[in-house]
């Protein structure tokens, strides 16, 4: 058997923004959307994950394969032919795996970080409520959230820092342990500046210190930090004050040299001092980071710490891939044994009858019967029809699993004339609902 | 049978150094709580072992040359554990555990504690001037590994390299390690200072104004002045990082002539009394 998923959609890999930005979908054209793919042929069940990286349309194909492309050029308004390189299209097992990338994050632009699984987890539920995902897609999808999670505890995929901001805070941590109360000092009231306070404070430091040479902007931003702001021609005699110093000016000479930084140092007692830099051309000399417990991270330091990072993650990656391959062969095989279980409850239920029948019409030619009897009477028969299903139904599941069971299906359906129209499987009546629903919001 | 459990001691000591040891070789990180599991029983077992020990060959039998080392890497041990405790963190291990293996596989291959015959030695007086100095020294050893750490974190810091992978990323930050190198020392000085009083108050009893003559005597006073020094330079001068080190480390060497200052000392000879 095999497994029903199509998936077609565009990545930031596949396509340039203005072609993502085409196809994305408002919250309030999605259900449209949903309702249009819905009723292509071959469609029984759809959802869509639209996000500023991603476009992708899930699909559970009825017989054979939907084409969706033209609903993707429809609403792209460009020819289908335009389209068709930015496109791709996975089915089957690959659908599956996608799936299960896109979730533990394996297929974002930083490989690693949640937002993805967030966003994927609201389509689902829009397209349950919208009645879009249903038995199959939703077997997928819940699968497909586990999968992350357990990519998520089994691997470091998402544990390292890959930004320069929580690459500094990363670092402060190492130094100074807890970050609170702490005083971070600011040096130039510029955007980055801003930025890495904005992170720092998210991660509970102190006390504020903030210098600038036009000293409006200083206490601009100190009033936005709740911090003091210092006259710039303060700043050395002030410093030592902080146990974080992050520096971006517009100078082109270094304002702190390697003096300041012994008369920091003794003016603190030898406590640590971390210095950010993140200015071009540095604020700080290189060579402070020779003063003994004075730490001096410039902006190519930081970039390399986040390089080392990423390439962490790429390592962890390669392991989560090892976990999907896997998960990609049991969800297959989860999925089979669904499609045997109809056929194998049908038989139970077939026998149990015809065993009731049975005693009954035994039970006039026996007389009155002690419960012992009873009992020995009821043991007697249901360990013959155990015995006589054990077979069928132990090969009905190995047959799941390697994917035969069809025919298989077939013959004992036949055998055991099981009812094949009524009983055959709740798959094809949970279908039929499914299509019921869909005309009623057709109508 | 305290030699039966001191082994068994060993062997869970072992196995927490093997588990430490392919941990780093491994590149995880450093090693995590779980070399506990392994640790905590046997440190048990190990203090059993004690126990026994004092209870089947008296307390003298304390001083053998062995069972002290089996007493220091108990204590060494303990004070590791405490420290976990405290500031939930193992990598001192990366030190104290072969230690601590070292201390207890010599003790264990050593044959039974030989019987003291001299009256001193059984007296409680003496128990607690050697456990005191132990605990002292225990303490003092695990500020000097925090020093070592200290500056194995110092020198990522510095280099920019080793941050996010490898052994030596997961160490605690620097102001924890400085924070446990302090404590440590502040903890054991008093042990170390009440425990040479005792013994000064022993010896004279014993042998007379003599006694300050002795090798040893004159190294543990050495060994407590430098201690006091260490503290002294972090009380005045907020000394750490490299200067602090190089200074524990002396103070280590010190204490590790102390010990071996045995062989030559009339008073604190193991076997012969």
């Amino acid at each position: 058997m095999k497994m029903p998923y199509i998936l077609v959609g565009l990545n930031h890999r596949s396509a340039p923004v203005e072609l993502r930005e085409r196809l994305s979908f408002p919250a309030e054209e999605m259900a449209g959307a949903l309702l249009e793919l819905q009723a292509l042929p071959h469609v029984s069940e759809a959802m869509i994950l639209s996000t500023c990286n991603r476009v992708e349309v899930l699909a559970c194909a009825n017989g054979s394969a939907p084409d969706l492309l033209p609903f993707f050029s429809a609403r792209a308004q460009l020819p289908a032919q335009q389209l068709r390189s930015h496109l791709y299209e996975w089915r089957g097992d690959d659908a599956v795996r996608h799936m299960f990338r896109v979730a533990s994050s394996l297929d974002s632009l930083v490989v690693g970080e949640s937002q993805i699984l967030g966003q994927l987890k609201e389509a689902y539920a829009f397209g349950r409520a919208q009645g879009g995902v249903q038995s199959y897609l939703d077997a997928l999808l819940n699968r497909a959230f586990s999968v992350a999670k357990r990519v998520r505890s089994e691997t470091a995929v998402g544990s390292s820092s890959v930004s320069i901001a929580s690459v500094a805070v990363e670092l402060a941590r190492k130094i100074f342990g807890s970050l609170e109360g702490r005083t971070v000092y600011v040096v130039g009231a510029g955007k980055m500046n801003e930025l890495a306070m904005q992170h720092l404070r998210a991660s509970g430091v102190g006390a504020a210190i903030i210098t600038n040479r036009t000293f409006e902007r200083a206490q601009r931003l100190a009033e936005r930090f709740e911090g003091t702001a210092v006259p710039f021609d303060r700043l050395y005699e002030t410093v030592p004050q902080a146990d974080i110093v992050i520096t971006s000016t517009g100078a082109q000479q270094p304002i702190f040299l390697r003096e300041h930084g012994e008369a920091f140092m003794q003016a603190r007692r030898n406590r640590p001092m971390f210095f950010i830099d993140i200015a071009v051309p540095r604020d700080v000399a290189p060579e402070m980071n020779k003063i003994e417990g004075l730490f001096v991270y410039d902006i190519d330091d930081l970039q390399q710490v986040i390089a080392a990072n990423r390439a962490g993650r790429t390592r962890e990656a390669q392991q989560a891939e090892a976990i999907i391959s896997s998960e990609v062969v049991r969800f297959r095989e989860h999925l089979c044994e669904l499609d045997v279980a109809p056929t194998i409850v049908s038989l139970q239920d077939s026998m149990e009858m015809l065993r009731q029948a049975e005693i009954e019409r035994a039970r006039g030619k026996l007389g009155p019967l002690t419960s012992e009897q009873e009992q020995a009477l009821e043991a007697l028969t249901r360990g013959i029809v155990n015995k006589v299903l054990h077979t069928p139904i132990t090969a009905l599941k190995s047959a799941a699993k390697t994917q035969k069971s069809e025919s298989l299906v077939e013959v004992v359906e036949h055998l055991f004339n099981l009812n094949l129209h009524a009983n055959l499987s709740g798959r094809r009546e949970r279908k039929a609902a499914g299509e019921a629903r869909k005309d009623s919001a057709k109508a | 049978m305290p030699l039966f459990w001191l082994r068994v001691a060993v062997a869970f000591y072992g196995a927490g150094l093997a588990y430490a040891l392919i941990a780093l070789l491994l590149r995880r990180e450093a090693f995590s709580a779980r070399v506990l599991a392994v640790l905590a029983p046997g440190w048990v077992l190990h203090g059993v072992a004690l126990v026994e020990t004092i209870a089947m060959f008296g307390r003298g039998s304390l001083f053998s040359m062995h069972q002290s080392e089996s007493l220091l890497g108990w204590l060494l041990m303990g004070v590791f554990l405490a420290m976990y405790l405290r500031y939930k963190t193992t990598s001192p291990g990366l030190f104290v555990i072969p230690a601590v293996f070292l201390l207890g596989l010599m003790a264990a291959l050593g044959q039974a504690p030989p019987h003291f015959s001299s009256p001193i030695t059984r007296n409680w007086w003496i128990v607690a001037h050697v456990t005191l100095i132990f605990l002292g020294y225990a303490a003092l050893f695990l500020s000097f590994v925090s020093s070592l750490l200290y500056l194995l974190q110092e020198r990522s810091l510095k280099s920019k390299r080793g941050l996010v992978s490898g052994a030596l990323s997961r160490l605690p930050s620097l102001q924890t390690i400085d924070d446990m190198g302090y404590k440590t020392l502040l903890i054991g000085f008093p042990f170390i200072t009440v425990g040479l009083i005792m013994g000064s108050v022993l010896a004279e009893s014993n042998f007379g104004a003599d006694y300050f003559r002795d090798p040893k005597i004159l190294l543990s006073v050495i060994v407590w002045i430098i201690y006091m020094g260490l503290l002294y330079s972090r009380w005045n001068s907020g000394w750490r990082g490299r200067k602090a080190a190089y200074f524990a480390s002396f103070a280590f060497v010190a204490a590790v002539c102390a010990w071996a200052a045995n062989f030559v000392s009339g008073v604190h000879r193991y076997i012969g009394q």
